[in-house]
């Protein structure tokens, strides 16, 4: 068994706040429109946060992707983000939905960050509380359970290899894309559906608004929310969603004249043992550049051949420090460094959701030779200045080739995770 | 409310945890929701839900056990309906 299979990403779909379905997401991310709105249940609830990042998901979208009976029971906004963004990422593939068919090549590794906590849980605690459990019925459990949207996916593909929920906050979705990889690199999986979700509500964001890292001084220009590198970054905005992408062995993907987005050349997965500076809630720097050498040492390239930094940059004060891990992991002169881009200053921050929306945005601008701008960023932030030139953060969208992307996202825990793609040559 | 009405409201409620749509063509009172209709056996309680829902009545774990076959089914909907 050849331990060095090509891995390549055939199939992408998304739920994400400023768009549904991967093609407006294209056009979303060129055209630079967040997806943050005020949340009125939010300011009711008193949170300081009062913004977020919420899909629009029509019913027409739903009803072209999930099965009737699905369609009807599924009030999770994490599972249903999470189907639909597998099912599309399936269907963009090329793939369809087989009742009759079992395949020990396939796996599913979709992730998620605090299933449970999504707003459609409250009303099922109100039954709990009013002594009324026969009314929960069988669709809380499996919408409940951190592996729940693989189980729901898994009903519809029928994959017989391993089929997992990873969780590991903010870290997720990247993780899930390497998990994948690797299986299909090492030879035990032909074709892996990996992504990772996010629900939404006063629940999951009031938790995180109490530990007083959400953003607090944009209730009133919601777009303006969220800037990531900005010299007034005050807090993440909230977000929900998810996203999914179809690996695949590259002989496979050709044999059936797939459409191929990106390959993966490699990725590492690592943890700062919250030590060094790491914590619960920081990063271990140390690690974290660790994390990005790997990487790259994994993938063979150099750090000057990389094109775009997508970066995990949330709109807090850490982002210049992450900007000087990247710094300090490549070593590059600065006129190498590569175009920097943060996602979230369009969507928020969809937390476990996060990696895998992201990572299909770096698929799509690869595919579409095009590096989103950084929305408002009215004035970068001094720390990042000193250490990358301005041109490198691009605040319009910029038609470029790109080559290879560079993507990581760093979790609570201190876990950390970068992925690395190249345009596919054969 | 008659048996033939409640036939076709039901057909309605369990249409949606039917996979085999042709399954529902000749709903008589002898076809077996779970050996016939093919329903996931985990499903019966949600349609029970889903009819104490739509008919505002309440039905005892004795009386779901009784309810194997859309007959059945109907047998026990009247007789709750009757109650409440």
């Amino acid at each position: 068994m050849s331990l060095n299979k090509r891995v390549v990403i055939t199939g992408l779909g998304v739920v994400a706040p400023n768009a549904t379905g991967k093609d407006a997401f294209e056009q979303a991310l060129r055209e630079m429109k967040s997806g943050i709105a005020k949340i009125p249940t939010l300011s009711e609830h008193n949170l300081g946060c009062q913004i977020a990042g919420e899909p629009e998901v029509s019913d027409a979208y739903k009803l072209s992707l999930l099965p009737e009976l699905l369609n009807k029971m599924l009030d999770n906004h994490g599972v249903i983000y999470g189907c639909l963004s597998g099912l599309e990422a399936w269907k963009d593939a090329g793939l369809t939905v087989d009742y009759d068919k079992f395949d020990p090549e396939l796996g599913i590794i979709y992730g998620g960050g605090a299933l449970s906590m999504d707003e459609s849980i409250g009303p099922r605690f109100d039954l709990v509380n009013a002594g009324q459990v026969r009314k929960l019925g069988t669709k809380t459990i499996t919408q409940s359970m951190n592996s729940g949207v693989s189980a729901y996916l898994n009903g519809m593909l029928g994959a017989g290899n391993r089929v997992m929920s990873n969780s590991s906050a903010c870290s997720t979705g990247t993780e899930a894309a390497i998990m994948g990889y690797e299986l299909i690199k090492s030879g035990k999986a032909k074709r892996m559906l990996c992504g990772s979700s996010e629900g939404k509500g006063k629940y999951i964001w009031g938790a995180f608004d109490s530990m007083r890292v959400l953003c607090r001084d944009s209730n009133d220009n919601p777009t303006f929310g969220s800037r990531p590198m900005s010299s007034t970054s005050s807090g993440f905005v909230p977000g929900a969603g998810g996203g999914a992408l179809v690996l695949e062995e590259l002989d496979t993907a050709l044999a059936r004249g797939a459409r191929i987005y990106a390959e993966i050349l490699g990725g590492d997965v690592n943890s700062g043992g919250q030590r060094m500076g790491g914590s619960m809630t920081a990063p271990n720097s140390t690690a974290v550049q660790a994390c990005i050498k790997n990487a790259i040492k994994e993938a063979g390239i150099t750090p000057e051949s990389i094109d775009l930094i997508s970066g995990h940059l949330t709109s807090t004060m850490a982002d210049p420090i992450e900007l000087n891990n990247w710094v300090e992991a490549l070593s590059v002169p600065a006129a190498d460094f590569p175009l920097v881009n943060a996602t979230k200053s369009m969507i928020g921050h969809c937390i476990a959701g996060a990696g895998s929306i992201e990572l299909v945005g770096c698929a799509l601008q690869m595919h579409g030779n095009f590096v989103h701008g950084n929305l408002n960023i009215e004035e970068l932030h001094p720390e990042i200045l000193k250490i990358i030139p301005a041109e490198k953060i691009p605040t319009a969208t910029v038609e470029t080739n790109l080559n290879i992307v560079a993507k990581a996202n760093f979790g609570f825990g201190d876990v950390n995770s970068c992925i690395i793609l190249r345009k596919f040559s054969s | 409310m008659t048996k033939d009405q409640i036939k076709a409201e039901i057909k309605g409620v369990i249409e949606p945890y039917v996979m085999q749509k042709e399954l529902l063509d000749n709903l008589s009172d002898e076809i077996q929701l779970i050996g016939d209709l093919k329903i996931n056996s985990a499903h019966v309680v949600d349609i029970v839900l889903d009819i104490e829902e739509k008919y505002d009545i309440t039905i005892d774990d004795e009386s779901i056990n009784k309810m194997n076959t859309i007959g059945e089914a109907i047998e026990v909907i009247l007789e709750k309906m009757k109650k409440d």
